[in-house]
């Protein structure tokens, strides 16, 4: 298990980790795909459940906010991990700390993990943040 | 009660290949890369064909038809091309129980639904746009003595579509009816979850469609979704999905400058005023019905009614009849004709359910019925069931936010027209909304307010062709199901005709 930085201004807990299985694959991943990053997809289908791109892949704006960055190296060059939500999202998930699993499943959107027959998910706890979202 | 019996058994309706390629051309193509992956059926959670695991160079092999087709389809008239797609039609009501089964199969859902809602509508919407077609004039205007304006409709040329799993062949028919009947030609993604039923469909209907008209690639979004979405040589991209597709969708089409439609889900409210329980009568048992439709497809619907307000003053009543009217909900076998609920189409499915019930009880939601995985028995017993779950909460809760897409719904109250209106109105969504009054009158003004594409008044889980559908805010961008879908896939040419024989005098 590994916890992201925390990068929201003011904030000092952090908001995401990941599973060791969830990090095996993501190192997988960034062997054969590079630097990668997360989007927390919403609505229908295979929404309510992280995208993992290649890092650049998905252009965020100004209406989207990491919650934190996931360093999956094992003390070798970092490989940062950003995980992003867009903000109106974000409203009605910030008393929620999301841990980022791993379940065997058939894979959605144009998601990385598909193809290895697993699908990312959110395993979701409420906490405290240290300063509220504004 | 019929159970029919499972594919490749005795008396099956249909037998699948065990092997399935992609479709090209008007033949079967083998995947460049000779890849498959396993197509499992949420039935009983084992695997049951395999399928053309495709990249872009299947995509482009696709692509290469689709062109190849396009000029001779594109001028083909609309006289020519309704009757091709009343001929599908026609081979779609032929084949009922056959295309039920496959699609009871390959995504889970309880027979009666395809039988009785997902193929009937599928041979509708063919004819609808067959119509349409016919219908649509172009227009003229005289603009002086001597010039003359002719605006016509032609398509856009080859395009792109990807659809999603929970009703796969419906989900074809919404994107590929208005795409033909415009004369376009196709390249299909069907989703990973549910690749061989719209095979089996169009196993039945290749040869009425000329060769290359319709091609359809299977394999992983990001293989095959992908390099469709964002090649250069579609001239349009179509995707109902989740946001974060279709955020890459509408970035890949504006990298290529084309249009794109989105539909995108949502957290439809379903608003239950006081007066419906004036009486206890059929309406009443109408709207009681109404409540329970948050189970119809095990929840896999972008318009779910997945979140019931309740006015005040009939909560308690209203509630407690919703829930023993949810308990009648048979759950079992999905080819049985009496099960009502079915498989939720994937494990990955079940288990963002699972965590979702379990976030709405760390968050003080009150679980009322069900809330656990259910274990069927026999050969069901690895299947993908859940049943159906009521939680009672405020609107601020996550399980009131987020889409859940399973058989899951949150309750509240609401105290006046205003309050009801706010609660419906507070989401990220615009999908979907029920509005259920005996007052005409409240029921319009309710319609009018509630900010989503789809508002059924008086009933629910109704697709008739012809009635437009489509997202408010998040949930999306374009319509489908009625003309209006025409445009999507068309472009307008403008003839400016002068019957001038003087020069300008300009030069």
């Amino acid at each position: 298990m590994i916890e992201a930085s925390v990068v929201i201004p003011g904030e000092t807990l952090p908001r995401v980790a990941a599973t060791a299985e969830t990090v095996d694959l993501l190192r997988t991943l960034w062997s054969a795909n590079g630097p990668l990053m997360f989007h927390q997809s919403g609505g229908c289908c295979d929404g309510s459940s992280p995208m993992c791109y290649p890092d650049g892949d998905f252009i965020t704006s100004d209406n989207d906010i990491r919650l934190g960055v996931l360093d999956i190296s094992d003390g070798g060059e970092p490989q940062p991990i950003d995980f992003w939500m867009s903000r109106e999202q974000f409203e009605y998930w910030s008393h929620t700390f999301l841990t980022v699993d791993v379940v065997k499943g058939r894979g959605s959107g144009f998601s990385l993990e598909a193809p290895e027959g697993v699908r990312f998910m959110i395993r979701s706890r409420l906490m405290e943040t240290a300063t509220p979202f504004e | 009660m019929t159970v029919y019996a499972a594919p490749g058994t005795p008396d099956a309706k249909v037998t699948f290949k065990p092997r399935y390629e992609h479709w090209i051309g008007g033949e079967w193509v083998k995947p460049v890369k000779g890849q498959y992956f396993e197509d499992i059926s949420p039935v009983t959670g084992k695997p049951f064909a395999e399928v053309g695991r495709g990249t872009v160079e299947d995509i482009d092999a696709a692509l290469d038809a689709a062109h190849r087709a396009a000029p001779a389809w594109g001028k083909t008239s609309s006289t020519e091309r309704a009757a091709v797609l009343n001929k599908i039609a026609d081979v779609i009501d032929a084949n009922l129980e056959l295309l039920a089964v496959a699609e009871t199969w390959d995504n889970g859902k309880p027979i009666r639904e395809p039988l009785n809602a997902d193929l009937p509508l599928a041979s509708d919407h063919f004819r609808y746009f067959a119509s349409a077609i016919r219908a649509q004039d172009g227009d003229h205007a005289e603009l002086d003595g001597d010039t003359v304006a002719y605006q016509f409709h032609e398509p856009l040329g080859v395009v792109g579509q990807i659809i999603p799993w929970n009703f796969p062949i419906l989900m074809a028919v919404w994107k590929l009816a208005p795409a033909l009947a415009a004369g376009n030609t196709i390249v299909l993604k069907p989703a990973e979850q549910t690749p061989v039923s719209i095979l089996v469909l169009i196993e039945l209907i290749g040869d009425i469609l000329p060769p290359g008209v319709v091609n359809i690639v299977n394999g992983f979004g990001v293989e095959a979704g992908k390099p469709l979405a964002s090649s250069p040589r579609i001239r349009k991209i179509a995707f109902t999905g989740e946001t974060s597709t279709g955020r890459l969708i509408l970035q890949y089409a504006s990298a290529n400058l084309i249009p794109s439609t989105v539909e995108l889900g949502g957290k439809s409210p379903n608003l239950f005023f006081s007066d419906v329980a004036d009486r206890d009568d059929a309406f009443y048992d109408k709207a009681q019905e109404g409540f329970v439709l948050f189970a119809f497809n095990q929840g896999e619907v972008c318009t779910c009614p997945s979140r019931a307000l309740i006015q005040k003053p009939i909560y308690d009543s209203f509630l407690g009849a919703g829930i023993e009217r949810t308990k009648l909900a048979v759950q079992g076998n999905p080819l049985d004709t009496d099960t009502r609920v079915g498989a939720q189409a994937s494990n990955d499915q079940l288990e963002k359910i699972l965590s979702y019930i379990d976030i709405g009880k760390q968050e003080g939601a009150r679980l009322l019925l069900g809330g656990e995985r259910v274990d069927l028995g026999g050969d069901l017993t690895d299947g993908y069931y859940v049943q159906p779950t009521i939680f009672e909460g405020d609107n601020k809760m996550r399980v009131f936010q987020e889409e859940i897409f399973g058989p899951v719904v949150a309750v509240t109250s609401f105290d006046d027209y205003d309050d009801g209106i706010a609660i419906a109105n507070d989401t990220l969504y615009g999908l979907g909304a029920g509005v259920w009054s005996r007052n005409g009158n409240v029921a319009y003004r309710a319609g009018r307010d509630i900010q989503a594409g789809r508002v059924w008044v008086n009933n629910y889980h109704a697709y008739p062709a012809g009635a437009a559908f489509g997202g408010y805010k998040s949930s999306g961008i374009g319509r489908e199901n009625n003309k209006l879908a025409l445009e999507h896939y068309q472009q307008t040419k403008n003839l400016l005709v002068s019957y001038s024989e003087d020069k300008l005098g300009f030069f």
